[in-house]
């Protein structure tokens, strides 16, 4: 009998103020583990990854000073000279030494609106992704936790969700979003509908990583203790479930990322992304396509060749980290 | 005297890892006679099984052979290439796994999986090869066997799966078997079943089996002698009733010491503190010197510096330095 | 059996009406279909007229029980933007994007499966490692940059391949074909290449991964224990447990295939479904997006009873649930 008071006890007391200090302790656990752990050793070891980790870096610093750091700016119509249209690349016989990699129909630096529409596609991507891993973390831990008719509701939708590919949801959302809000406004929310529809399609692989996991927690002694003594479990678990998680749904973040950018450029080549005004590297693409015919290749190849590098090296340390974080494979 | 029909001498296996070479098997050896049931017994992680899977060179990448040799039927196997280890696996020396729910493809009827054996090692035909696998699961108890051989393994219970798992390993006739746990994963009540009906079909074939166990009751039922494995090495090796009886290493005396006996009033069972050392952290000198509560009686600290070889003690032999000739006569009689 | 699949197909009743649910919602949220309908100055009285006739004065869920016995007839309405039927326009669509569909998906099949089968079992060469690594470019290749970068190589500088169309097509009764004259062959080579891209790295990597999985069962160690040849064990074995679960995914990749088609489409002008949908999308012309939504729910659902099926077919273990014992 009194080990089972004591039992209620301990938990008691790491419910009331034990859990940021367990929390705080599995943080810094985590990261000493990393770094003398396995995955910094074969970080090391893998030219491949350390190459692509370096391409993102590269990219993501490119993107996020862009407006410091870019050659030229080319939203600035006065700097803009017709004259400096469709010039080749630098190396080329008529290149012009001050656009490296050539410009667009409009006199714009192609390395330029490079670096301002990959800022576009990441911020895009990256708060896609996020709001996405909220909802799937959230309808997941309820899914698993509450049971039931809830749980029997949430997995059914995803099912139903994730039978059509995402690029399709996306698109049907943007479309709704069109006859809603109308043409003409649409262009200013156009950045925030296609966070959404983005997001929107990708929920589904976080809950079901999440609910597996609130599954197993929930049978664990502490959260039972806990309901005996009449605590929340639900922010117990909360606290419990995702340390165990945070693995997992970290390469599914890692890998979404890519997903998303590649959705986000897909829409914005239909034509149903961000507004021409506000390039993403999606619609960069789409304008140079135009252009492909007449022999301006570099406006579409440039904005094409950093999307894949981009996207590729997210994706190799995406799958490095899903094969370094799991032990079967080690 | 013939030679013993499996010899496995000074085998070493080892797993390299990026923190240092494993030595998972440290120089160990024993044999078995043609018919001969040995026992292997240990803890999880001492080497029991591994030492199996080397002998039908089945050893997991990156786990390898690092010395020694295995000879089988005087011919030496432990450096065969591929092709010719292969046509020894099920023909000369068959297994027998832990998990016989698991040990079967699900996707295919047991019948195929019998036939597709033995028309592999035996020049038989289709129709023959399907009679004599009617045979064998007669053999090994399955009723209705020429019915039973169209089903598939999810039809069968746990026992009547490891029987099937039984007569695949006979299929060919083999002349060794290596069982690794054949009962750990079964009902209790199942497995007296399965390791009479293995004894008996050792005996009736003339089968040498291997029985590679934690389970010192079922070694105490079925072998005829008994090897004890601690930490890679073999810490004594002898006939099952003189081991179980009169146990000359202190580590077999704790084992024998924490089964429970009907008879016995003692409130506790003895156990033996500590726990096996890690493969990263075997201790110098006798793998077991630092549980063990005899160091104090050999002589300067030998135990913790001089790794002990098996020497003859009582009816069985030890790896102990209690041993040692010039130490026996100060210890006298060791207490069972 | 039966059980089974009464069971299956009532799902699929449910998912279905789900599915038309949601496509009739988008009429009701996109705001008034009447305005969209009618010129600016019509008058009030015009409205309430349209109204009426188009049924909206009535409660919502009779609205829908119309809507889903109209689709059930294959009456989706009126394209906003081409005035025509919908079911009309769609049925002319849909030989071309089944033909592309299809094409990429029997790519992805005899060239992704291979593949993933040549990379589970020869691990370590680098030939292996090579394929791995160019199969996570094809997964980080957005489609219509393959696309792109195919007709700026076969088209534009080669000039070996038509780069938008679907070439000559023969009518045979409703359905036109392209895979009779060569000029449809020769424009069915890029947008197949395009769309196949995909399903070939998703099977390879499907594949591989499966196999070194069933490669580390217990099974498969008892079979070399048995001492059956690599062969026996490789494809005897090892491959028909990897492909059963693949099926599952297959079949899914097949109908998603049709939907992805929007984006090869559009980039080589090809006159399907996708086309239609992603110019609808543009438009905001809801019949045809909702009409899109249901026939791909659709397909969708026929191809999960079929693998479904399938699935029941090649697994002993569902097949003859209780037809054992001990």
């Amino acid at each position: 009998m009194s080990s089972i008071t004591s039992l209620i006890q301990g938990c008691a007391l790491t419910a009331r103020g034990g859990i940021d200090m367990v929390a705080l302790v599995n943080v810094v656990d985590s990261f000493r583990r990393f770094f003398d752990g396995d995955v910094w050793y074969s970080f090391r070891r893998n030219p491949l990854v350390i190459l692509a980790t370096l391409a993102a870096l590269v990219g993501i610093i490119g993107a996020a000073f862009a407006p410091w750091i870019a050659p030229h700016n080319p939203f600035d119509l006065k700097t803009l000279n017709l004259l400096d249209a469709f010039s080749p690349p630098a190396w080329t016989e008529l290149g012009k030494p001050q656009f490296w990699l050539g410009t667009d129909d409009q006199g714009r630096d192609v390395l330029s609106t490079i670096m301002h529409g990959s800022r576009v596609s990441l911020v895009v991507g990256i708060c896609a992704v996020f709001l996405s891993m909220v909802v799937g973390i959230t309808l997941g831990l309820i899914s698993g936790y509450v049971g039931g008719s809830v749980d029997a509701f949430i997995m059914r939708v995803a099912d139903i969700q994730l039978s059509f590919p995402a690029i399709l949801i996306a698109l049907l959302i943007d479309g709704v979003a069109r006859a809603v809000i109308g043409k003409e406004h649409h262009d200013q929310v156009a950045v925030y509908v296609l966070i959404f529809a983005i997001a929107a399609s990708g929920w589904v692989q976080y809950a079901r990583t999440v609910r597996g996991s609130t599954l197993v927690e929930r049978n664990k002694e502490y959260v039972q203790a806990a309901q005996v003594i009449g605590r929340r479990s639900l922010a117990i678990m909360f606290s419990h479930v995702l340390p165990n998680v945070m693995g997992p749904v970290f390469v599914l973040a890692t890998l979404h990322v890519g997903t998303a950018i590649i959705t986000e450029a897909t829409l914005s080549f239909l034509g149903v992304g961000v507004p021409p005004t506000q390039p993403s590297l999606g619609t960069l693409i789409r304008v140079g396509n135009d252009f492909l015919f007449s022999g301006e290749w570099w406006i579409t190849v440039f904005p094409g060749l950093a999307l894949v590098i981009l996207v590729l090296s997210i994706n190799i340390i995406g799958d490095w980290l899903r094969d370094a974080l799991n032990p079967k494979l080690r | 005297m013939n030679p013993p029909l499996l010899q496995v001498k000074h085998l070493r296996i080892e797993f390299p890892t990026r923190r240092g070479i494993l030595v998972a098997v440290d120089d160990i050896s024993f044999d078995i006679a043609a018919g001969e049931v040995l026992g292997v017994v240990g803890e999880s992680g001492a080497g029991k099984s591994l030492t199996g899977a080397a002998v039908i060179g089945l050893l997991e990448p990156p786990g390898r052979i690092a010395g020694g040799e295995i000879i089988f039927n005087g011919k030496r196997i432990d450096n065969l290439p591929f092709e010719e280890i292969r046509k020894i696996r099920g023909r000369e020396i068959g297994a027998i796994f832990q998990d016989p729910l698991t040990s079967l493809n699900p996707l295919y009827t047991i019948g195929r999986q019998i036939t597709e054996t033995i028309e592999t090692h035996l020049a038989l035909t289709h129709a023959q090869a399907r009679a004599r696998a009617i045979e064998l699961l007669n053999e090994v108890g399955i009723p209705a066997a020429d019915k039973r051989i169209d089903h598939y393994p999810h039809q069968f219970s746990g026992g009547m799966r490891q029987r099937v798992v039984i007569s695949l390993a006979l299929a060919a006739n083999p002349k060794l078997i290596i069982a690794d746990e054949p009962t750990t994963a079964l009902d209790v009540s199942i497995q007296a079943q399965i390791i009479t009906l293995l004894k008996k079909l050792g005996r009736e074939h003339g089968t040498a089996v291997m029985l590679v166990t934690h389970d010192m009751g079922v070694i105490a039922e079925t072998a005829d002698r008994v090897a004890v494995m601690y930490a890679g090495r073999i810490a004594e090796i002898g006939p099952v009733a003189d081991v179980i009886h009169h146990p000359q290493h202190p580590y077999t005396i704790g084992l024998m010491g924490a089964i429970p006996n009907v008879g016995d009033n003692n409130e506790r069972l003895a156990q033996i503190d500590g726990s096996m050392p890690r493969l990263t952290a075997i201790p110098s000198g006798c793998a077991f010197n630092p549980r063990c509560t005899r160091t104090a009686d050999v002589p300067n600290q030998r135990c913790t510096t001089e790794r002990p070889g098996l020497m003859p003690a009582g009816a069985t032999r030890a790896a102990c330095w209690l041993h040692a000739k010039q130490y026996v006569k100060q210890n006298e009689a060791l207490p069972v | 059996m039966l059980a089974f699949i009464i069971r299956r197909l009532l799902q699929s009743i449910l998912v279905m009406l789900a599915v038309s649910f949601i496509a009739f919602s988008l009429f009701n949220f996109t705001g008034d279909p009447v305005a969209l309908m009618l010129p600016p100055e019509a008058t009030q009285l015009d409205r309430e007229e349209v109204r009426k006739t188009l049924g909206l004065d009535q409660p919502f869920y009779v609205q829908f029980a119309v809507f889903v016995q109209n689709a059930l007839q294959g009456n989706f309405g009126i394209s906003l933007r081409l005035g025509r039927p919908v079911s009309q326009l769609l049925i002319e669509r849909l030989p071309a994007t089944l033909e592309l569909a299809t094409t990429a998906a029997a790519l992805g099949l005899l060239i992704g499966i291979p593949l993933g089968i040549y990379t589970a079992l020869k691990r370590e060469s680098w030939t292996s490692n090579l394929l791995l690594t160019g199969s996570l470019i094809g997964v980080s290749l957005p489609n219509f940059l393959i696309g792109i970068f195919l007709i700026l190589i076969f088209a534009v500088w080669l000039g070996w391949l038509p780069s938008f169309g679907r070439g000559e097509v023969t009518q045979l009764g409703l359905w036109s074909t392209g895979f009779l004259t060569e000029s449809g062959l020769k424009a069915l080579v890029l947008p197949a290449i395009t769309l196949g891209f995909y399903p070939v790295t998703l099977f390879m990597r499907l594949v591989r991964a499966q196999m070194l999985e069933v490669l580390r069962a217990d099974y498969i160690k008892f079979a070399r224990a048995r001492g059956l040849t690599n062969n026996a064990v490789y494809f005897g074995h090892a491959l028909k447990n990897t492909l059963v679960p693949v099926i599952t995914i297959a079949g899914l990749q097949l109908g998603g295939l049709i939907a992805f088609a929007i984006i090869t489409e559009t980039v080589f002008q090809w006159p399907g479904m996708g086309l239609l949908f992603i110019q609808a999308v543009q438009f905001a012309d809801i019949p045809v997006m909702a009409a899109y939504l249901c026939l791909i729910g659709f397909i969708f659902v026929s191809i999960n009873l079929m693998v479904d099926v399938l699935y029941y077919i090649v697994d002993p273990r569902l097949r003859t649930d209780r037809a054992g014992g001990h």
